[in-house]
């Protein structure tokens, strides 16, 4: 198992270079994983994977019953929802099935409702159901006065982005990709295949798959091609105190306008509430902050969709760029004549479509000339488990039994056991940073932000947590 | 899950609050569990390197003090035990369900005396805006990270606040040695005594920023900076790889919020007469809990007299009735105790303002009745500091009255 973040990057070529470790990146390289006769690397910038646009997103498992029908957007997201369903009921993923509403406010939005239920109809999604204000009500009490309906969508649902994420580049990792860290890919020149210059020296593959996210057009125009730009679009998001959770219980929806799906309200399987995001159209792609403007524009709209919410405490604030391309349509294109695929234009959905990008990748790859050769399905895997609806460590008898360090908690707001940051420290691809391990256990990630716990949490990331 | 444990009085928290009541409670034979959470009872204190802990004139610093605290409970007999988290109560009755390395165990207490102190509100609850970089600190992760585990903390810090606990967090800074920036108070001036404003302004030449507001955090990866605006309109960025957010207290009330117990508007913590008795019959609560915050020696003496209400309690007193609220108006922030029950007098209310107030000067009313008027100082209320006001009026309040106002007009 190859996890490498510095020092020179192998000599010998791949077969399949991917550029880019989000939760795309990542699940391209897992489906390919499944073929033990491909040398893979996945290359990312960052010091972690899903360090870009995929961690910070809404972390809703859509049906894709908005899609425009006909997309390949559509039909991706789609399959991904079957696929990733299946996949982390397997895996221990947390998933939420709780459902969505579209909340109707005024007269021309409620009579916008019958038409989405079409929509969604033609995405194959026909189990919506239109409510009037008193069922919607009675589902979600502390709604703000004035609703007039709601589309009920019962199959939207709530996941953990970072778990995804983690899951396929653990089992790419385990199968045998190998994952190169800190690696920023500056050029892309041809000679005998693809020979990637990066920020740790040469790196050569016979084929290359764009997934750079917010960067993949500046490497498609490496590759000589000028199809699409990606303007990086900020997304705000607010998280609320765990005390919040009981308010809400469904994924909150406005129907959505010409500027795009709105502010939605939602609960996360972490046990919080998000509200948001923002969608700001901005040039700089590091441009991850917060302001002042976008959290309050935040807060007026969540006090009129859920009013009792601004009440509860702010526990993070954070903001995400969607790769934008102007499109309505995520930009996957073959050039089999370079043996080359970009995977461009992947927004918010991206986290539901994954699995079904992964599968289409590699039929365009084997389109373009690359043998798969024969498959072995990865070795099952179960992740650690972040949801507040499945049994946490600290709640197992069991485990604690068995090794009291589950039984040890650190970080005290989300429950953070010993045994999960000694287990996190030593799992496949392993955390290089506090951000990293807040990812994979949550330590550090609730109300008191580290007050309590943030430095014996340090201690234990640079000490290491002992046997 | 092993066999519920009973012991008399399950105490939540081995604070200053909760040790003194642990400490009375099991001299008085009651027999008395308490449970810490960390690895270390003495709460608080514990992480305080300065003095000033204990009564003056022969105060200790804050470990020395957490220690005595701890070992006087020990010596009278209550139970420590350490590393074992209070998660949630049963459907009824002064029963808690915990884990620790051992498990996970019911508790089924005859009373249980809630003590689970205050926290700093973050950067996040404050609502600063910026990237999310390394090097943004609370006091208390700040204090944890030198004084207990001696961690570097970077090289130059700012402190957002300028109260008793920021001049308190400089000092920390500098013990770990890095360099102060500055303090910065959207105030007018320092919420501490002149003397310490005075002495870390010369002395250490400390640069003291007023009427300024941190309005962004700058730097991916680690802080490189913090944008200011002072309210004339000016901004300017200090270079910096370290923030400090000190003071605005809140109290650590999660438990009592799953408990159900009643909760003052103001304080947010479990709404209390002179007693500690709370709104949940066999709960009782006393600290910081019930007023983020107050110094250590003030939640000591209130755990004493919380331990003096358990004990009558036990010997068959009646809970009280819920009596009746007393709330403040803006400016002021909260009030504590927040209800007045007859017969139970307390020595003195604690409030804050949340802005500077010359000369205030107090109005209690009941019904549009005035009750008692007072002038709190013959200077300047300073947010962050402690106001008093005396309780003379509460024999004037009718019992089945509406709600007592607390105003500054």
């Amino acid at each position: 198992m190859t996890v490498t973040a510095e020092g020179p990057l192998p000599p010998v070529p791949y077969d399949v270079a991917i550029v880019g470790a989000g939760v795309v990146g990542c699940a391209i390289a897992r489906d390919l994983a499944r073929r033990p006769r491909l040398r893979v690397a996945l290359l990312d910038a960052q010091d972690d994977v899903g360090q870009g646009t995929s961690k910070a997103n809404t972390a809703i498992l859509h049906t894709g019953f908005d899609a425009t029908p006909g997309t390949l957007e559509a039909r991706l997201v789609r399959e991904g929802y079957a696929r990733l369903g299946a996949y982390a009921a397997e895996t221990g993923i947390p998933v939420e099935r709780v459902g969505a509403l579209l909340v109707a406010w005024d007269a021309e939005q409620l009579a916008a409702l019958p038409g989405l239920a079409e929509k969604a109809a033609r995405n194959a999604y026909p189990d919506t159901v239109l409510l009037g204000p008193e069922e919607l009500y009675a589902r979600e009490p502390h709604l703000g006065p004035g609703a007039l309906g709601a589309l009920h969508v019962p199959g939207e649902s709530v996941i953990c982005p970072w778990t995804t994420t983690l899951a396929y580049a653990t089992q790419a990792v385990r199968a045998g990709v190998d994952l190169h860290l800190n690696t920023a890919v500056r050029g892309a020149d041809r000679a005998d295949g693809h020979l990637l210059t990066t920020s740790r020296g040469t790196l050569r593959a016979r084929h290359l798959v764009n997934a750079a996210g917010l960067h993949a057009d500046t490497l498609d125009r490496a590759l000589g091609h000028d199809d699409f730009t990606v303007t990086p679009r900020r997304g705000q998001l607010l998280v609320y105190d765990k005390f919040a959770r009981p308010l809400v219980r469904h994924i909150l929806l406005p129907v959505p306008t010409a500027l795009g799906k709105g502010v939605l309200v939602a609960p996360t399987v972490h046990g919080n509430v998000l509200l948001g995001p923002t969608a700001e159209d901005l040039r700089d792609k590091r441009a991850t902050g917060s302001t002042a403007d976008g959290t309050a524009a935040l807060r007026e709209q969540g006090r009129r969709v859920l009013p009792a919410l601004l009440e509860e405490e702010v526990t993070a604030v954070y903001a995400g760029l969607r790769a934008a391309t102007g499109q309505e349509d995520y930009r996957i294109t073959a050039h089999p004549g370079q043996a080359y695929v970009t995977v461009g234009g992947i927004r918010s959905t991206g986290l539901t479509a994954s699995l079904a990008i992964a599968a289409h990748v590699t039929g365009l790859l084997a389109d373009g000339g690359l043998d798969l050769g024969p498959v072995r399905e990865p070795e099952p895997l179960t992740m650690p488990n972040l949801g507040e609806a499945f049994p946490r460590p600290y709640q197992r008898a069991d485990l604690i039994a068995a090794d009291p360090a589950y039984g040890t908690l650190v970080c005290h707001c989300e429950r953070v056991s010993r045994g999960e940051i000694r287990d996190a420290l030593a799992s496949t691809v392993p955390p290089r940073t506090l951000e990293g391990l807040r990812r994979r256990t949550r330590a550090r990630g609730g109300r008191c932000q580290g007050f309590y716990c943030g430095a014996a949490v340090r201690e234990l990331f640079e000490r290491g947590a002992g046997p | 899950m092993t066999a519920p444990r009973h012991p008399d009085v399950l105490v939540v928290g081995a604070g200053p609050a909760g040790l003194t009541a642990a400490a009375r409670l099991a001299a008085a034979g009651a027999r008395v569990e308490v449970l810490e959470r960390e690895a270390r009872p003495g709460g608080l204190p514990r992480t305080c390197a300065h003095g000033g802990f204990g009564p003056w004139p022969r105060t200790l610093t804050g470990p020395r003090y957490a220690r005595l605290l701890t070992e006087a409970a020990e010596r009278a007999g209550a139970a420590l035990r350490t590393g074992v988290t209070a998660l949630d109560w049963a459907p009824a009755g002064p029963v808690l369900t915990t884990v620790g390395p051992g498990g996970p165990e019911t508790i089924a207490a005859r009373a249980v005396l809630l003590a689970t102190g205050a926290r700093e509100r973050p950067r996040a609850a404050r609502l600063v805006p910026g990237t999310r970089p390394a090097g943004v600190f609370t006091t208390g992760e700040l204090q944890r990270a030198v004084h207990l585990f001696g961690q570097h903390i970077g090289t130059r810090a700012v402190i957002a606040g300028a109260t008793d606990v920021s001049y308190a967090a400089a000092g920390t800074v500098r013990a770990a040695g890095a360099e102060v920036v500055a303090l910065v108070t959207e105030h007018p001036r320092a919420q501490t005594g002149r003397a310490r404003a005075g002495a870390a302004r010369l002395a250490r030449s400390i640069p003291l920023l007023t009427g300024t507001t941190i309005t962004e955090l700058l730097g991916h990866g680690r802080l490189s900076g913090v944008r200011v605006r002072h309210r004339d309109g000016r901004t300017a960025v200090l270079p910096c790889d370290t923030v400090v957010f000190t003071g605005d207290f809140v109290p650590e009330h999660e438990l009592a919020r799953r408990g159900g117990l009643t909760l003052d508007p103001g304080t947010r913590g479990p709404a209390t007469g002179a007693t500690a008795h709370t709104s949940r019959p066999g709960v009782f609560a006393a600290g910081n809990l019930l007023h983020a915050v107050e110094p250590a020696g003030t939640a000591a003496r209130e755990g004493a007299r919380a331990a003096d209400a358990v004990l009558d309690f036990l010997a068959g007193a009646p809970w009280p009735d819920p009596g009746v609220p007393v709330t403040v108006e803006a400016p002021l922030r909260w009030i504590a105790p927040n209800l007045v029950i007859p017969g139970a007098v307390p020595d003195r209310h604690v409030l804050r303002t949340a802005v500077p107030l010359p000369r205030p000067v107090l109005y209690v009313h009941q019904d549009g009745r005035l009750l008692h008027r007072q002038r709190l100082t013959a200077g300047t209320a300073s947010p962050g500091r402690t106001l008093t006001v005396t309780a003379r009026w509460h024999a004037r309040v009718t019992p089945t009255g509406g709600p007592v106002r607390v105003s500054t007009g």
